[in-house]
């Protein structure tokens, strides 16, 4: 019994380390991207356009397919439903406003945690066990302004850009469904999808992104630089920066949902 | 040999006391050196005794459980990081295991540090770059990655990017393990013609007695976590000390048994 409590208390007092470590490094993150230019030292252009094009450009066809099937799945459910009440019509609001609030940032989220915060877990990981990190320092190179600042700003411009394009993806599955199964038209598909739509429904999926790509960044980077323990180190720290991203991804949506739309209810 | 004077040189690095620990485990138990400016000082011992330990300590990478290091006069352990840093930029440390940056070139890993801390032009780091590899015998293969290499020639980009900054004092961890006899000599005659033509000062881990021998000025003999002897190689040959003799004979006989006791041996396969 007493070993349990003892078990419980250490797991919390791990997470509230990691949790202070991972805040820690948002913090030197940032504070290299604010003082470092005036310091004539930032991430150098090159390795942050890299990033850019490995978080951002090469996830485009996973992000487009995942959200437009996406849309076409909530179409058809909600077509089922809506059917009953004579207002097929409606598929259309339904179809935009869960997407850009919720379905679009949290599946392209979850789609770049996968894809590239996993790939930085495992590319820090190997450089932590092989001493690459170590070298950096012996250089006097800091490793978070060489290599956690590019794959911040990678993240943090890339994932709203991507999020962007999932909703447009996500209407456009469900504007296949509405126009070609449900009869609904074109032009009043189009109409009601975004009469109902208003900014907030985009912007306030757009913030959670950027908060989204700000933790798989955070996560993965700390996650990398602490792994021990060789090649079997570098394999736990991937699957734990999956997991902890995903974990936090939820989340942070709950508590965004909670202060952008059910604060005022 | 004796070119140096112990009263008058100057000392560049100083351990005092020494001592880390792993754990429960004493890694490093109360080590004491002086180094002085363009000597080449070699440190010598068993594997796992601590050498590479004691180069992260020394250059500011591990901190110790307690004990002083001072390297160009600053007290590394508590030392802040800018002030850490002034310092790295002026010492250059080959890593046992190479460490190169595996998603960059061979020239792109030498040109690093010219490329962060200079404002060199690119063509002036282009031809600096090729004289440091040029040096290590490796020129021709700035455009290869690290994978694409051999590991003594890895050894060699490593070495190349260490003194890429012309640093003043550089650290070998290793520099000629893995090594055939010939790229050892010309590692050997490199570091020596370092020493001698820029007076850097090297602190060289080996176990190669052959070079040993060839390129020291003098030697600290580790062991357990404890310096046993510091000498010239030639007070170093005739220690009296039987720890050391085995050492650099290299015999199988002697107080550093390799076999435990026939009877802890039996206790511990028995349980
Ligand atoms: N980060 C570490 N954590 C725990 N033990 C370590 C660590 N680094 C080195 N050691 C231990 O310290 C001892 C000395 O290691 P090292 O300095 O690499 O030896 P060597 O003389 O062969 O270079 C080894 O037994 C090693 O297991
Ligand atoms: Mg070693």
């Amino acid at each position: 019994m007493s070993s349990i409590f003892f078990a419980t208390g250490k797991m919390y007092l791990g997470f509230i380390r990691e949790f202070t470590s991972i805040l820690a490094l948002l913090y030197d993150t940032v504070a290299w991207i604010v003082v470092g230019p005036f310091r004539g030292k930032v991430a150098s252009r090159q390795s942050i356009f890299q990033q850019m094009v490995f978080a951002g450009v090469q996830s485009v066809i996973i992000v487009a397919f995942i959200s437009l099937f996406t849309g076409i799945v909530i179409a058809m459910q909600s077509a089922y439903q809506l059917k009953q009440l004579g207002a097929v019509v409606y598929v259309a609001p339904m179809v935009s406003i869960s997407i850009t609030r919720e379905l679009g940032p949290v599946f392209t989220a979850l789609v770049v945690a996968g894809r590239v915060g996993s790939a930085i877990a495992a590319e820090l990981g190997t450089m932590k066990v092989s001493e690459q990190i170590e070298a950096l320092e012996t250089l006097a190179i800091d490793p978070v302004r060489f290599l956690v600042v590019p794959r911040f700003l990678g993240l943090l411009v890339m994932v709203p850009c991507l999020t962007l394009m999932a909703n447009f993806m996500g209407i456009v599955g469900g504007l296949i469904v509405g126009v070609t199964t449900l009869d609904i038209g074109f032009h009043r598909y189009v109409l009601f999808s975004f009469d109902f739509l208003v900014w907030k429904d985009i912007w306030s999926g757009l913030v959670k992104s950027a908060l989204f790509a700000i933790a798989i960044a955070m996560i993965s980077c700390h996650v990398g630089l602490s792994t021990k323990g060789g090649a079997e180190g570098v394999g736990k720290s991937t699957t734990l920066s999956v997991v902890i991203s995903f974990i936090m991804i939820i989340v942070l949506d709950c508590i965004m949902t909670g202060v952008f739309f059910f604060s005022q209810v | 040999m004796n070119k140096f004077d112990a009263e008058k040189d100057e000392v560049v690095i100083e351990v005092k006391d020494l001592v880390r620990k792993f754990g429960d485990r004493v890694v490093l138990n109360g080590i004491n050196i002086k180094i002085r400016k363009g000597e080449i000082f070699v440190i010598m011992g068993g594997s796992g005794c601590g050498k590479s330990t004691l180069l992260r300590h020394i250059i500011g990478n591990l901190k110790p459980t307690s004990g002083q290091i001072f390297l160009m006069g600053k007290d590394i352990a508590s030392a802040e990081e800018a002030a850490l840093n002034e310092i790295r930029k002026k010492i250059g440390m080959s890593f046992q295991s190479s460490a190169l940056f595996d998603s960059m070139t061979v020239g792109e890993n030498v040109s690093l540090p010219l490329r962060e801390h200079t404002k060199l032009n690119k063509n002036v780091i282009e031809i600096m770059v090729k004289m440091k590899l040029e040096l290590v015998g490796l020129r021709g293969f700035e455009d290869l990655l690290p994978s694409e290499i051999s590991g003594g020639m890895k050894k060699r980009v490593g070495l190349a990017r260490a003194i890429a900054m012309d640093p003043q004092i550089v650290f070998y961890d290793e520099p000629t393990a893995g090594l055939d006899p010939i790229m050892s000599s010309v590692i050997d005659k490199l570091i020596v013609d370092l020493s001698n033509k820029l007076s850097m000062t090297s602190v060289v881990v080996t176990h190669d007695m052959k070079s040993v021998m060839a390129i020291a000025d003098r030697i600290a003999m580790l062991y357990e976590g404890r310096v046993l002897e510091i000498g010239t190689p030639d007070e170093i040959k005739n220690s009296k000390n039987p720890l050391v003799k085995q050492f650099i004979n290299g015999s199988f006989d002697g107080p550093i048994s390799f076999f435990q006791e026939k009877e802890d041996y039996l206790d511990q396969l028995t349980g």
